[in-house]
């Protein structure tokens, strides 16, 4: 290799490792201060600060979910397995809104409950067909296996 | 020299590579048509519905081919670049820039169709999350490029700065990948494993795989031909294009 082309490397070579660096540590540093979501057990730590807006990640608790009859009112407890929160919405919830569904609400709290403007759900990475999810759900309820948890990144 | 070596440098060289790629871009439309039938037909009419999502899950058989292809051109481009920085031969500048706007493309379909699943599955069209912010700091990379490559009057400088460009912007490539595994995202994890067993029926993955192959072609045959145009365009001072020009206007 001729040393223009050498030289031209090492210049590359050099500022794209000092790119790269920076980026690295960015990232480290975001990765520990930027937060999508808060569970339910960090909101009763106080980790956030009252009146903030701010977003409540958990899965929606079985049997929990309570819609009003004359509106769009749902109440709904989510849990990150170690704290519950009570949810209040008015609104549409999307499709994958269910029970044991994680979602991730945005609003803030009022006396202890979360009242939410938005209600997210969020999608976990497994696809499975139909018939398969019911051969297994059979397959559990036969052996009393009980569900398993739903894949988690909280 | 050894007779490989010496076809890929003879690749190097624009009237041979013109000619080269002109043989095989009909082929490769060929294979992505028939590919993308048989991926799209086995996505959206044989695979089995998802238990959660019942049939818009299927919106994927798009969505995560372009999403793949969005971060394989973008890799392109910078090798390409980096080439081109360094060796300064001209048919990588060529295939860098002309990689740009089809990986640009790509990466809007990508963003496109995320939001209209986004909207009733999430319940959102857009949310400030990792993954989407990322994706869309690639589109904004790759529109900076193509940006930078038509602000500059000489091509050959043009394609060396945007190159630069593409380059610097690499870092951005593992950000995207990762984004879902470094942050909570609202955006799943990665269902497609290189590594350890996939979270997809069997079923479902073999169209999506299909799928990723076939954009995998329009995404060489798009190149190919633009490539071509731009080879012809950069040279057409010299004789083998002008001889090709000449030969192009004898068939009309």
């Amino acid at each position: 290799m001729n040393p223009t082309r050498k030289r031209r490397m090492t210049v590359i070579g050099l500022i794209l490792a000092a790119v790269g660096i920076a980026t690295a540590l960015g990232v480290v540093a975001l990765t520990q201060n930027v937060t999508y979501l808060y569970t339910p057990v960090e909101v009763l730590q106080g980790k956030v600060p009252a009146d903030a807006r701010f977003r409540l990640g958990g899965m929606v608790k079985a049997d929990s979910i309570k819609r009003a009859t004359d509106s769009l009112k749902v109440e709904f407890v989510t849990t990150d397995g170690d704290a519950d929160m009570t949810v209040e919405y008015h609104g549409i919830l999307p499709d994958l809104f269910r029970e044991k569904q994680s979602v991730i609400a945005t609003g803030k709290m009022d006396n202890g409950r979360f009242v939410a403007t938005e209600v997210l759900a969020k999608h976990d990475e497994t696809y499975v067909p139909r018939d398969v999810a019911d051969a297994m759900a059979k397959a559990h309820a036969k052996h009393e296996v009980k569900d398993a948890p739903a894949p988690q990144k909280q | 020299m050894n007779p490989l070596v010496l076809w890929f440098h003879k690749l190097g060289s624009p009237p041979y590579f013109y000619r080269f790629a002109g043989r095989l871009v009909p082929w490769f439309w060929a294979a992505a048509l028939i590919l993308g039938a048989i991926g799209l037909y086995g996505g959206l009419v044989l695979a089995p519905k998802d238990y959660q999502q019942g049939d818009a899950y299927r919106i994927i058989f798009i969505h995560v081919p372009s999403a793949w292809m969005s971060l394989f051109i973008y890799a392109f481009m910078a090798v390409n670049g980096f080439i081109a920085l360094v060796w300064r031969i001209k048919l990588s500048e060529t295939l860098a820039m002309a990689a740009a706007p089809v990986g640009a493309a790509f990466t809007f379909v990508c963003l496109a169709t995320g939001a209209i699943w986004g909207k009733p599955m999430w319940g959102t069209w857009w949310t400030w999350d990792a993954r989407l912010t990322s994706e869309l700091v690639l589109l904004f990379l790759y529109l900076g490029v193509i940006g930078l490559y038509h602000a500059i009057e000489d091509r050959r400088q043009a394609a060396r700065a945007a190159a630069f460009l593409a380059l610097i912007g690499i870092v951005n490539l593992p950000i995207v990948h990762f984004s879902v595994k470094w942050w909570n995202t609202l955006h799943q994890g990665s269902t497609v494993k290189l590594f350890g067993p996939s979270l997809i029926d069997s079923r479902m993955l073999w169209p999506l795989l299909v799928m990723a192959i076939a954009t995998k072609f329009v995404f060489a045959a798009s190149l190919l031909s633009r490539a071509r145009v731009d080879l012809l365009e950069l040279e057409s001072g010299k004789e083998w294009a002008r001889a090709e020009a000449d030969a192009a206007e004898g068939r009309a």
